[in-house]
């Protein structure tokens, strides 16, 4: 292959390096306004009244608006989201008016000027509080809001989905263990904390149409719900995302737009924007949820599980958002990469009074893999077993069953090749070592797995359009969040159309009015079925050069042969008709012209996924399934509780990596992300709901320092025949497990467990201490 | 509020305008000058996305005035490439894939050319000494301190 396989450099590149890539934050436009967004103070608490009027005598303030202008509701799945809090306010941080005007200074000032009185209200901030019987309600309304059919609110309680899986007789299975053993863990929520604040601008026309521009991950997504939340049809609403600033799950939702739009319809139909400053960015904008989880496992003497027992809950904070949606996909995943005959698994999405929670890379599973790793390596302690032995013991094989009842089809990634490759990069099998007084060297692995949390009928689609010189223009509706999908894409259309990958461009920016459809840009499904369309597209435009050429060389379609660019008869070279001379019909010497433009199409959706059985959750959810294992070395301080990560090792069975480099740039960078979320990220409350530390000093994250001296990436191509050239796609992989990789390193070496999270000195020194 | 009067060099070029005392330097450059290369993205010093060059020396744009540029000498992100030309860094970002969302990349370019023309050869500690005020989310660092790294070698 010439191009698929291959480390090109990306196509965003040269506009990347030279700061001519637009971003959203980058757009300005005629007449363009400013708005802010007064924050409330309480986690929970009645609004008795907005008193603005003050603020808006201030001159070149345009416009005020508060929740009561708005009288409906958008969500993704569950219709609960007010565009501003109406009635009450659900956390701190939750908009409750917006001022727009002329300058973001005069908008400060007039926040300043408005006066709300709030009913302070019991909130809950606990993910278990929530669930007990006499909890605060977040929602009350609960019962009245429009849902997707694929979740179930329960009114009257906090909780916005609830997810179930049922395999085998759990009661059998524990009865015939041997070993059983029972854990709690935990994480806080965390930000994402992508470089861009989001940032989006909105135009509500005086036709009605609506133009939004947007840093926003999912362009048809938010058309889509903006369309059906407001009554617009939606070819009158358009959305163009420029270069994404980086995404990661915080801005594959709709966020902010709604809200611009009808600030715009309010200020006169003039563009009105909203660019999040760091502290909003954290307190305002979408988290990860919070989690929680309690599984007991058991096994026989020689270490196969025989049962497991799950309940995670996740802290959806206000609003369910994605929240729902990665409660299911934790739900139908959440015996991580392992054989378990009998399961019954309850996977929770909650209300709390936090700030909301979304998408995050990884989408549920960084956070169940931690309870499920951390699991495993306890079980193995508690059999005497080593525990990578243990795990290929029990390694979710091609032909074995998943949670959902899904045969694991005999072309998935190989778990078993992934946990030995980080065993034996990492050295595994020397015991944990004493380095100086206080010191300790041991080493740690986790595995994991994960598949595109989609619903069954999530499509993608690839418009390339040949240009009148034999150039290509390829579009994608994925956006271009870092990740790169879109390079792998014009490699992918190079291989297939034969021309060097110069010849294709890829149209950098989205635009709902000419960019083909995707349904989001999320799941680690893009380079999959955006790959798969690709395919497509170039395979109907080489349809389309024979038909031409077919004519003008007087010779069956079946006699023709393409290559570099050009027709030619079979046997024939001599024979031959270049692209360009085709691109835009064929012009005989006297000006007869057969043929016309031609512009090739594809799309792809899953074959044969389905919907989960409301009861058992059993049924087909994956497109794919990825596996990977992480590996470290530490070296831990047992008086100060330091760790330090030395050495990282990362294999993933990726089917094929179609750039190489890009592969292991989103290892790398995925993987440090992990592992910063693991070791020091946090949001910090005080008791009233308030975050402590909403700016990038007190919340930190990962600094070139921090990198380990080691990282090894070891990529594995089991290829999956359906996949793009045998590719799986890893973007979200890389994010996954390594914080179980240290806290079981951590336990090799001194013994302790740590089973929430971040696994901060503290929190080691305090595990350290308390088992002396 | 009175607005002072400032002259000063940016990518080469002289620029007088009339400023207010509380902009800041990376106001003047995105808002009033309409730079986008060099980024926004907390305006407290935290992040160091909005690094440009003052006189030469790398500094964080969010936490300088306007008015304190008068009569100094600018260099942003729009004014590495000249005459059409990458320069070795750029390009070492390139090969070395040292970009993913790219809102990072103008600030680490710009202390990578800060950093070989005071040290052509300095060690990979010192590098990541030099980066550790920026943030990157997407790259993990390492391809970051492999381009630099990689012109450092080539270059004298
Ligand atoms: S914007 Fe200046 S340091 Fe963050
Ligand atoms: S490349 Fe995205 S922040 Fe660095």
């Amino acid at each position: 292959m010439k191009y698929v396989g291959k480390s090109i450099q990306r196509v965003d590149a040269i506009e990347k390096v030279t700061g001519s890539a637009e971003y959203a934050g980058d757009i300005e436009l005629p007449g363009m306004l400013y708005a802010k967004l007064l924050l409330s103070p309480h986690a929970h608490a009645k609004i008795k009244s907005i008193d603005f009027s003050n603020a808006l005598k201030i001159p070149k303030v345009v416009t005020i608006a508060i929740g009561e202008d708005f009288s409906f509701r958008v969500g993704l799945y569950v219709n609960d989201r007010n565009i501003l809090a109406r009635k009450k306010v659900r956390w701190v941080g939750e908009p409750v008016a917006a001022v727009v005007a002329e300058d973001l200074e005069t908008a400060e000032e007039a926040l300043e000027q408005i006066r709300v009185e709030y009913d302070p209200l019991p909130p809950v901030l606990d993910v278990r509080e929530a669930l007990k019987p006499d909890a605060p309600l977040v929602h009350e309304e609960l019962g009245e809001y429009a849902h997707s059919p694929a979740f179930n609110p329960i009114p009257g309680t906090n909780i916005a989905n609830r997810f179930v899986v049922k395999r085998g007789d759990i009661e059998e299975g524990f009865k015939k263990s041997n070993v059983v053993l029972e854990n709690e863990f935990w994480m806080p929520q965390v930000s994402h904390v992508p470089m861009e604040p989001y940032t989006c601008i909105g135009q509500y026309l005086i036709d009605g149409s609506i133009k939004i521009w947007t840093s926003a991950q999912s362009p048809f997504a938010i058309r889509y719900i903006l369309g059906y939340s407001l009554g617009i049809p939606l070819h009158k609403i358009s959305v163009y995302v420029p270069y994404i600033g980086g995404g990661f799950g915080g801005k594959a939702g709709i966020n902010f737009e709604p809200l611009v739009v009808l600030l715009s319809k309010k200020a006169g139909y003039r563009p009105v924007r909203l660019e999040l400053t760091r502290e909003e960015q954290f307190m305002t904008a979408p988290v990860r949820q919070g989690f929680y989880g309690k599984i007991k496992t058991g096994a026989t003497r020689d270490g196969k599980l025989l049962a497991e027992k799950i309940f995670y809950a996740f802290d959806a904070g206000a609003y369910a958002d994605y929240g729902v949606n990665i409660g299911r996909a934790a739900g139908y995943s959440c015996t991580g990469p392992y054989y378990v005959p009998n399961l019954e698994a309850e996977s929770l999405t909650v209300y709390t009074n936090h700030p909301w929670g979304t998408a995050f890379r990884g989408f549920g599973h960084f956070e169940f893999l931690w309870a499920i790793e951390r699991q495993m390596e306890m079980m193995a302690a508690e059999l005497g077993m080593d525990p990578v032995e243990f795990r290929l013991k029990n390694a979710l094989l091609p032909g074995l069953i998943t949670p959902t009842g899904e045969k694991l089809r005999e072309d998935a990634g190989r778990i078993d090749q992934c946990i030995r490759a980080v065993a034996e990069k990492i050295g595994w099998g020397t015991p944990p070592q004493a380095v100086g007084l206080n010191r300790y060297r041991a080493k740690g692995i986790a595995a994991l797995w994960k598949a595109p949390a989609m619903p069954p009928n999530a499509a993608s689609s690839a418009i390339i359009k040949m240009n009148e010189d034999g150039t290509f223009l390829l579009s994608v509706g994925v956006t271009e969040i870092g990740q790169g999908t879109v390079t792998a894409l014009a490699q992918i259309a190079a291989e297939e159309l034969g021309v060097p990958v110069e010849k294709i461009r890829v149209v950098p920016f989205r635009h709902t009015d000419l960019t083909p459809y995707s349904w989001q840009t999320v799941a680690s499904r893009n380079l999959f079925m955006e790959g798969r369309a690709v395919i497509r597209a170039a395979r109907d435009i080489k349809e389309q050069i024979l038909e031409v050429a077919s004519q003008v060389l007087r010779a069956p379609k079946d006699d023709l042969v393409i290559e570099d660019e050009k027709v030619y008869v079979k046997g024939r070279p001599e024979w031959s008709i270049h692209f360009k001379d085709i691109a835009a019909g064929y012009v005989y010497p006297n000006g007869n012209t057969v043929g016309g433009p031609i512009i090739g199409r594809g799309y792809y959706v899953g074959s044969r996924l389905s919907y989960l059985d409301p009861e058992t959750g059993q049924g087909y959810p994956a497109l794919k399934w990825t596996f990977g294992a992480q590996a470290v070395e530490i070296e831990l301080d047992i008086e100060t509780g330091e760790v330090k990560v030395l050495k990282l090792v990362s294999a993933f069975d990726v089917g094929k990596a179609i750039n190489p480099q890009l592969v292991e740039g989103q290892i790398v960078g995925g993987v440090l992300q992990s592992l910063s979320l693991g070791m020091w990220e946090e949001y910090r409350y005080d008791g009233n709901g308030r975050m402590l530390n909403p700016n990038l000093t007190d919340y930190k994250i990962a600094r070139a320092g921090d990198i380990p001296e080691e990282h090894v990436v070891v990529v594995i191509e089991n290829p999956q025949k359906d996949g793009p050239y045998g590719a799986r796609g890893v973007g979200e992989l890389s994010m996954l497990s390594v914080p179980p990789a240290i806290a079981n390193a951590i336990f090799h070496a001194v013994g302790v467990n740590i089973n929430d999270l971040p696994i901060s000195f503290e929190n080691i020194w305090k595990a350290i201490s308390k088992k002396r | 509020m009175e607005r002072k009067k400032i002259t000063f060099k940016i990518n080469g070029e002289e620029k007088t305008l009339e400023v207010e005392p509380n902009k800041t330097l990376l106001w003047l450059i995105r808002e009033e000058l309409k730079l986008k290369g060099t980024k926004r993205a907390c305006e407290r010093g935290d992040c160091g996305l909005c690094t440009v060059l003052l006189n030469g020396e790398p500094v964080k744009s969010c936490l300088v005035l306007a008015v304190e540029v008068d009569g100094s000498e600018i260099i942003t992100v729009e004014g590495l490439a000249r005459n059409g030309e990458l320069t070795p860094l750029q390009r070492a970002f390139i090969e070395h894939g040292a970009l993913q969302c790219g809102f990072c990349t103008p600030a680490f370019l710009i202390v990578g050319h800060w950093l070989i023309n005071r040290n052509p050869r300095p060690s990979r500690e010192e590098v990541i000494e030099a980066l550790n005020g920026v943030l990157c989310r997407c790259t993990g660092y390492r391809s970051i301190i492999d381009a630099i790294l990689s012109v450092t070698k080539t270059e004298k």
